[in-house]
């Protein structure tokens, strides 16, 4: 876009032909006015409150409150043994269940220092790559929704409902699994389970390439994200950011790749980072496109896992689930590549009790909403929605 | 150390990260725990905690460029608070490590490093917010999660709630 220089016309009201910026109106009087977005706002996605400082369209300074969904659960995990902080942790990432309890087990299982039976290993990815599909369908639906297109919204949640069903046939519960047990899983999964998965990986397939032509071919929807809400890579990783926001800065870091746990390693799947073709590297776009690429990852890393999966033959998926969870004292932090970013938790045990002396969530998107006030600063309120859409938050992970 | 037990190369690195901040700073940060699982090293004189902070993210062996996590943890025993910090360096180095800054109970303040890694800013709000402990030169040192007019520090181990808040029975 072209500068202009607005020197000494005092405050403005400019119009953005095609390329080219027109003043409309000069000498304005301007005002600061308060905005408080949310917390009942459709576009914060949850109860999240921004109080913006406005002059006219432009945002001075947006300052995010939040705290309104805030359950205790580092409280509740200092109060019950190390298997019951599973449920838990279901509704930290509500959207993405089977990826908390996958971030909670790894991390218990290092403390404990104990073997996972195989078939289990390859299950656990199984339901958290499903997991991660249905979680980046309702991020890139709703994105949509925000954006002012209706339509991606109704597919993605058709499809998310098969990935729910599937679930919900292994677990029993649609979102809130507790399926994914410190040194197991609560059951097998069903016979036929890997069949329908297989079903599923090939309806989805062209599915992927549909939801691209509608948004990220849509001429509207890249006008309102193109070159919005720019993160420089060093800037995103000083805010800690990761996940598909740091990916779209343009940082190649995925914890299955660079910090492997469960077998990752022995698994084919690529780091989708954006190359500036499409997107200005590190705007909503590019954040927009790694979760697109990232379901298309995750369809591969499944049907890997189809294929190499263990027989079930004499398998048992409670058997090296320890009777009684104490372990030695000492402390870990353990942490998963969740659809929003890093899942880490940090435990303390003192090696006497069954319960966690302290048990700490790094939530991925609390850090993430955390550079909000840089984001905002200097855009359009439209814009702030489109950055808003963009980071992905969850607010029960983010306040815990 | 036990003797004989295999030590993983990533433990290594972590190693000799520590030895580079130990060269610089001596006596001033405790001996490293070298465990498998998260080793660590504690920060005894706090006064130079934002000057260790700084060295750590900008030594070109170190560039620990990335804070994890920050943790709240409350020592009844000890009478004390204190924070836990996760670092690594991404994509850079494969050395990890954690870093223990402990404070006193009552009154006590740390300083604050959301000037060296951003992700600090709202992980000090977090803990102050759940423990109370102060955090020197911090921006904006307020409540987050809970409302300003809260009382108490939830996460302490001896906490115990308010009767009412505004009105509304607390405790069920």
């Amino acid at each position: 876009m072209q500068e202009l220089d607005t020197a000494g016309l005092g405050s403005v009201r400019v119009t953005r032909q095609s390329d080219t910026v027109v003043i409309l109106e000069k000498d304005l009087a301007t005002e600061q006015m308060v905005l408080a977005m949310g917390p009942q706002h459709p576009s914060t996605h949850g109860v999240l409150k921004l109080e913006c400082l406005t002059d006219g369209e432009v945002i001075t300074q947006a300052e995010p409150y939040l705290g309104y969904l805030h359950r205790c659960f580092e409280k509740c995990c200092e109060n019950v043994d190390y298997p019951a902080v599973v449920p838990y942790t279901d509704r930290l990432d509500y959207l993405a269940g089977m990826n908390s309890e996958f971030a909670y087990a790894i991390t218990v299982e290092k403390l404990l220092d104990i073997e996972i039976p195989r078939r289990v290993e390859f299950i656990r990815v199984i339901v958290a790559e499903l997991n991660r599909i249905a979680s980046h369908l309702v991020a890139i639906g709703t994105y949509g929704i925000d954006l002012g297109a209706f339509t991606p919204f109704l597919f993605c949640f058709r499809d998310r409902e098969i990935i729910l069903g599937l679930l919900e046939w292994a677990s029993g519960a649609r979102m809130l699994y507790n399926y994914i047990w410190v040194g197991g899983l609560a059951y097998d999964v069903p016979a036929d389970f890997l069949k329908r998965v297989k079903e599923f990986v090939d309806y989805f397939r062209p599915k992927t390439v549909e939801l691209c032509e509608l948004l990220t071919k849509n001429e509207i929807f890249v006008k309102r994200t193109l070159g919005i809400g720019i993160m420089p890579a060093d800037v995103a990783i000083n805010y800690g950011w990761s996940g598909p926001m740091l990916r779209g800065s343009g940082v190649k870091w995925d914890l299955r790749r660079n910090d492997p746990y469960s077998i990752y390693p022995e698994l084919d799947f690529k780091v989708p980072v954006p190359d500036g073709k499409d997107s200005v590297i590190g705007d909503c776009l590019s954040r927009h496109l790694v979760r697109a690429w990232e379901m298309d990852e995750s369809l591969k890393i499944i049907e890997q896992c189809i294929d190499k999966m263990p027989s079930a033959e004499g398998f048992n998926s409670r058997s090296a689930i320890p009777k009684r969870i104490r372990p030695k004292a000492g402390e870990v932090y353990g942490r998963a590549e969740n659809p929003r970013g890093e899942l880490g938790f940090y435990i303390e045990s003192d090696g006497k009790s069954t319960k966690p002396l302290r048990c700490k969530a790094r939530s991925s998107c609390f850090v993430n909403l955390s550079a909000m006030k840089d984001l905002s600063m200097g855009q359009l309120i439209p814009d702030l929605v489109a950055i808003i859409g963009s980071i992905d938050i969850v607010l029960g992970e983010v306040d815990r | 150390m036990e003797e004989g037990k295999v030590i993983s190369q990533s433990l290594q690195e972590s190693a000799a990260a520590y030895s580079i901040i130990h060269e610089k700073f001596g006596s001033a940060i405790s001996a490293l725990d070298a465990n498998e699982t998260m080793p660590f090293f504690e920060v005894i004189d706090t006064s130079q905690w934002t000057e260790i902070a700084l060295f750590m993210r900008d030594h070109p062996k170190l560039k620990f460029n990335y804070m994890a996590c920050l943790t709240g943890v409350d020592y009844p025993a000890e009478e004390k608070l204190g924070i836990i910090c996760n670092f690594e360096s991404l994509a850079l180095f494969n050395h990890k490590l954690a870093v223990k800054v402990k404070c006193a109970r009552d009154g006590g303040s740390i300083p604050s490093v959301a000037c060296v890694w951003h992700t600090a800013n709202w992980h000090e709000r977090e803990a102050y917010d759940m423990f109370g402990m102060l955090f020197t030169g911090h921006p904006e040192l307020k409540r987050i999660l809970c409302p300003d007019d809260w009382v108490g520090y939830p996460l302490r181990k001896d906490y115990k709630v308010q009767d009412q808040y505004h009105g509304i029975k607390v405790p069920y």
